[in-house]
């Protein structure tokens, strides 16, 4: 496994040298209405409060959030082909965007001189995270998919702490909410399995290891409850309909912290990855100097305040601060912080690019059988 | 002696009548027709240009002709007993390269993964290394990665080099070509198309079935009581139908959910163990009892119609020729309403045919329809050719369902209210 997270020291003096260039280059600007998808809920909650808010009070644009991302490809396509892009930005997963660029729905970024640089002067190219930028895409958070429990469904003394737990039906009872896609089930099931977390992909690319995955999710698969949408699983558990769900990461925090559920997280074998804007063909003019602003930095290191998704860029971690509401600190919650990323497993893009479509397939009827 | 020539008849004007009669007609015509022309236009733009071009997207396969047009020229006469020559591997490299700078590989490399999974990141690492590839290509392309050296690759190439295809028609009912060009099919572990279909027709028969059932009755009644009560029950029936269908769908979650309401009067009467509540939803009884319910009206009012011109004194007459209550019933009065049960059956089973939202709320996983699969392909999958043909399979099931329809009863007979 790479360390993908370096640690880098801020020089905070020249963050504000960073600012006033910024503050320039966005007076030039007419006023104008960005029509901007993103994936709702509280993920669009703390985009709109992190880069919106500040944006529109500094340009007196207005910024109309579409939550159309959950299917993003399919309507950037649409309006593509229909000759009628509406769409001025888009928040999509890098496998979307690897698809979207193939077929030149979307621009191809400089991002050097595109994005802002560091606050220390490094370039954009050298601060984000290995992966954050794609030729046409540009990450902002890193966010994880792991498996949450509900702590008052186990012993105090006995709770489940690994991936394999999860697996284990005898030691700790209850219904699992997984999601209904064959994505991160097929790694945490060969993971639970004993295979190695870096020979999981290649494992999956032959018969016999997309076999295994199945035989190992076939010992719960009576125990488990399939979930589509993200607020799903922290409602299950809130219920205790299930003892364990598997999540994405910030919705379990703020079930957590703003709602005080008794949920845990288990890092164990997290499965994390990027999500990041990219440009639809012809509306790079319109939306470079927002996407400037809103992957700058500071905006990163201020959208970590509202949801435990960890920023893209290396200069912002140093500036995670505490969350808006409750004050709590923020980094121990962050998937990218050191303990929980111990056993972190990076999702392969390129893996799942190929092998969804079979994959799902197979899985599909896998469930109906 | 002939008799005279009769004069033509003609209007005050002197037109003949013939004429000024034809003029007329003709002017009427085309008044209905500008009357009708919104609605035709409409019609032809809403319905019969975007079904057109669902059977279009069914069959077009236009990715590999415009994209690897070099390839497939070399590719002609290509035996396929083994990898073709230097100058193919060259047009190849030469079509990659164009597809990288004018970035347009994509729809390329996700047509060839439908076939075969692993293609899109073949083409895509292939082209992002292509410009600085030497010749000899067949040894360069092959290094970059050995896909290309599979015979089954360039089999399938060519293959899908014509400009039409049959492909998504197999898939959508779990057959494939093997590389060698035979229609086998997919393995046991891939199938699921074909046991949809299945589960949909006859779910759909089910649910014909017990709309009939439930409102056979219903109808008669509406039929035969006096006015005052019939509307009132008329108004029970239509309420439900005016609701809006995401509510009346929800509405059953909330009633057959485990922790529901049904299941909740139940255990606190003591029918059932708190621990052993009934699974009712999110399986196929909940697509059924959901689709039931919201089926009914269009069951209840073509009977309704065609009971209503029933006369009573048929029944009556029967009954004074001496028979039996369900004599007459069968003999007199149910042949009367086939027409009505003929119109409510192909009006449900064709509309539950089609049921998409419905099935994806409360039928879990074993209720679903073939109908959340094309939704799928649309919106997650993307792969439209495929959803495509899945939709124009369930367009001829319907078109059957109606031919048969009409040489058993005659489309002529139904009476919708």
């Amino acid at each position: 496994m790479k360390a993908i997270i370096r640690k880098r020291v801020l020089k905070t003096g020249i963050a504000v040298v960073g600012l006033s260039t910024l503050a320039v280059a966005v007076s030039a600007h007419a006023q104008q209405t960005l029509n901007i998808v993103s994936w709702g809920g509280a993920y669009s909650m703390s985009q709109h409060e992190a880069y919106d808010k500040p944006w529109m009070e500094k340009t007196g644009d207005e910024i109309v959030n579409i939550d159309r991302s959950g299917n993003a490809l399919a309507g950037l396509r649409a309006q593509s082909q229909a000759g009628n892009v509406t769409w001025d930005l888009v928040d999509m997963l890098p496998a979307d965007a690897m698809i979207a660029c193939a077929e030149g729905l979307i621009e191809p970024l400089d991002h050097d001189e595109l994005l802002a640089d560091a606050p220390d002067g490094t370039p954009p190219s050298e601060d984000f995270v290995d992966g954050a930028l794609g030729d046409c895409f540009v990450a902002s958070i890193v966010y994880s998919n792991i498996v949450a429990f509900n702590s008052e469904m186990f012993p105090e003394d006995d709770q489940p702490s690994t991936i394999e737990d999860v697996f284990d039906l005898e030691n700790y009872p209850g219904k699992r909410a997984l999601l209904r896609k064959p994505i991160n089930n097929m790694e945490w099931a060969l993971i639970a399995d004993g295979v190695e977390r870096d020979e999981v992909y290649a494992m999956l690319e032959t018969e016999e290891g997309v076999q295994r995955a199945f035989d190992k999710l076939d010992t719960i698969k009576d125990e488990v409850i399939w979930w589509e949408e993200g607020a799903q699983p922290p409602q299950l558990l809130a219920d205790q309909e299930v003892a364990f769900a598997s999540a994405y990461n910030g919705r379990i925090f703020n079930a957590m912290v703003t709602e005080d559920q008794p949920f845990e997280i288990i890092w164990d074998a997290q499965v994390f990855e990027l999500d990041g804007w990219v440009v639809p063909t012809g509306k790079l003019d319109k939306v470079k100097d927002y996407l400037h602003f809103a992957t700058d930095t500071q905006r990163l290191a201020d959208q970590a305040q509202y949801i435990s998704y960890g920023p893209a860029r290396l200069s912002s971690s140093e500036l995670v601060s505490t969350h808006a509401e409750t004050g709590i600190e923020m980094t121990p919650h962050m998937p990218t912080y050191e303990p929980n990323f111990e056993t972190a497993l990076q999702k392969d893009d390129l893996f799942w690019a190929d092998y969804n479509d079979e994959l799902t397939q197979r899985f599909n009827a896998w469930l109906s059988q | 002696m002939s008799e005279p020539p009769a004069a033509p008849l003609t209007t005050a004007d002197g037109v003949p009548l013939k004429v000024s009669l034809r003029r007329t007609v003709r002017r009427s015509k085309i008044k209905a027709l500008l009357l009708v022309a919104p609605l035709l236009a409409f019609l032809f733009i809403a319905f019969l240009m975007p079904l057109f071009e669902m059977l279009w997207r069914s069959v077009d396969n236009p990715e590999v002709s415009t994209h690897l047009s070099r390839t497939v020229s070399a590719l002609e006469g290509w035996n396929g007993e083994s990898l073709p020559d230097e100058a193919t591997f060259a047009a190849l490299a030469e079509d990659l390269r164009e597809g990288q700078q004018e970035r347009n590989l994509g729809l390329l490399s996700s047509r060839l993964n439908y076939e075969k999974s692993g293609m899109r990141s073949t083409i895509s690492r292939t082209a992002r290394r292509v410009g600085t590839l030497e010749p000899p290509y067949r040894e360069s392309l092959i290094e970059v990665n050995n896909t290309w050296g599979e015979l089954d690759t360039w089999k399938l190439i060519q293959r899908e080099a014509s400009p039409y295809t049959i492909s998504y028609y197999l898939a959508a009912v779990d057959l494939q070509l093997s590389p060698d060009g035979e229609i086998v099919q997919v393995p046991e572990h891939m199938q699921i198309h074909a046991t949809l279909f299945w589960r949909t027709l006859w779910m759909s028969a089910v649910i014909t079935g017990l709309t009939l059932l439930l409102g056979f009755p219903v109808a008669f009644l509406l039929a035969s009581l006096p006015a005052r009560h019939s509307n009132l029950l008329m108004i029970l029936v239509l309420l439900p139908f005016w609701t809006s269908l995401l509510v009346r769908t929800t509405t059953w979650i909330a009633i057959l959910q485990s922790q529901g309401v049904l299941n909740d009067v139940m255990v606190a009467l003591g029918v059932i163990a708190d621990e052993a509540r009934w699974q009712m939803i999110h399986n196929k009884m909940g697509t059924i009892i959901a689709m039931t319910h919201i089926l009914l009206p269009f069951m209840i009012l073509p009977l309704y119609s065609v009971m209503k011109t029933i006369p009573p004194s048929y029944m009556r007459a029967a009954r004074s020729l001496g028979g039996k209550p369900f004599l007459s019933f069968r003999r007199v009065y149910f042949p009367l309403t086939i027409p009505g049960i003929a119109a409510g059956g192909i009006l449900v089973f064709i509309l539950s045919i089609g049921y998409y939202i419905t099935p994806a709320l409360v039928g879990g996983q074993s209720g679903r329809f073939i109908t959340n699969y094309i939704a799928y392909h649309m919106q997650t999958s993307l792969n439209w050719g495929l959803a495509a043909a899945i939709a124009s399979i369930l367009l001829f099931v319907v078109i059957i369902c109606y031919l048969v329809f009409n040489r058993l009863i005659g489309v002529d007979k139904v009476k919708l209210g």
